[in-house]
């Protein structure tokens, strides 16, 4: 019972926005952990979290919550 | 003695490597003309017009991570960020809050990529989709808010020479008054107003630079810039949607050139009537009134 309760903790999801259409990622997962998730590995990769940019050096450490509003952008093609 | 007299009045006619040098705050670049990256219908032929250009700086847009384009091609695959000056926009923009937000997340990206191009931006706040032009008074608030943050912001304005002014005062780094609206290709539509934007902006100031950013549609939008006094232009789709990208961008190349040129020659005063280049002493033929 512990084990599966462990279990069902670590497999916990949560509900977020991600450019705009909701998403559902693991409990507690980092900016980094997201990133990797969606194949952006070694991108240029820029995040704000709920309208505030997180420095890359915090991707690691920063865990995302319920209900936040995530925006992953890139550089296109502008004049 | 009679030979060094020449010697500098030769030297006075002649353009002086500080007159081809584009300076905008601590930044220098051979070429004057800055181009965007967008509407390209591939990157063979963005990369190919760069390069034909001559331009060190290129703009570009901040998006959600769509990272592809329609040919499955991502900008950054094919823009070598070694040889160009990244000048992130913001463009999309409706509000000083929004730009400020965009503007930041260029600036990361552009640490992430080790490009010099970092901490600066075009600032755009536009008014409304249809016309593009920008909001004068969100314009004036983000650049606040972004001199205060460090950025070094060149500021797309109106050609209004009060709203570029205030823009200055606030701390812009760089005015860039609107020939004509973005992607409009009417050319510069007002030369007055940009030749009072020029005058205020330079007043006492003369280094101060002010790029002719937009509106362009040809070759000789550019050289109209350049020969009002401008420091530079920045131009996308004129390029980007000509027929042959490729050429026009070397069209460009040359029209800035020559408009620098003209201005630092000084144009001719214009006359009601002609003045004839062959002299009159000598002519054999009948001349009418004499």
């Amino acid at each position: 019972m512990r084990d599966s309760g462990r279990q069902g903790l670590y497999n916990a999801r949560v509900e977020v926005m991600i450019n705009g259409q909701k998403q559902v990622i693991p409990n507690s997962a980092t900016v980094s952990q997201l990133i990797e998730l969606r194949g952006l590995v070694g991108r240029a990769c820029a995040v704000e979290v709920n309208k505030e940019l997180v420095p890359k050096a915090e991707h690691s450490h920063r865990a995302l919550a319920p209900g936040d509003h995530i925006e992953l952008v890139t550089l296109v093609g502008g004049g | 003695m009679a030979h060094s007299a020449i010697e500098s009045k030769h030297l006075e006619t002649t353009v002086s490597p500080a007159d081809e040098t584009l300076v905008i705050g601590d930044r220098r670049f051979t070429s004057r003309l800055i181009v965007g990256t967008g509407k390209y219908a591939d990157n063979k032929t963005m990369q190919q017009a760069l390069d034909a250009s001559g331009a060190d700086v290129v703009t570009v847009a901040v998006r959600r991570d769509r990272l592809m384009n329609e040919h499955g091609e991502s900008l950054l695959d094919s823009l070598d960020v070694k040889r160009y000056t990244i000048l992130p926009n913001t463009a999309g923009c409706f509000t000083a809050h929004d730009a400020v937000r965009v503007a930041r997340l260029g600036r990361e990206l552009l640490h992430q990529l080790k490009n010099p191009g970092a901490n600066w931006v075009k600032l755009e706040v536009l008014g409304d989709k249809k016309t593009l032009l920008p909001d004068p008074a969100g314009t004036l608030d983000a650049v606040k808010e972004l001199v205060a943050d460090g950025f070094e912001v060149l500021a797309y304005s109106s050609d209004d020479p009060i709203a570029a002014l205030r823009l200055k005062e606030a701390g812009a780094t760089s005015v860039m008054p609107a020939g004509s609206p973005i992607g409009s290709g009417q050319g510069v539509m007002n030369p007055a107003n940009i030749a009072l934007c020029l005058e205020l902006l330079k007043d006492g100031d003369l280094s101060y630079p002010v790029i002719v950013d937009a509106g362009v549609g040809t070759a000789s939008d550019v050289t109209i810039a350049m020969e009002l006094g401008a420091d530079g232009v920045l131009l996308n789709t004129g390029i980007a949607h000509a027929r042959n990208p490729v050429r026009m961008a070397r069209a460009m190349r040359q029209a800035c050139q020559a408009g620098r040129d003209a201005y630092l020659s000084g144009r001719i005063p214009k006359r009601k009537y002609a003045t004839a280049s062959s002299p009159w002493e000598g002519v054999i033929s009948y001349i009418p009134g004499e």
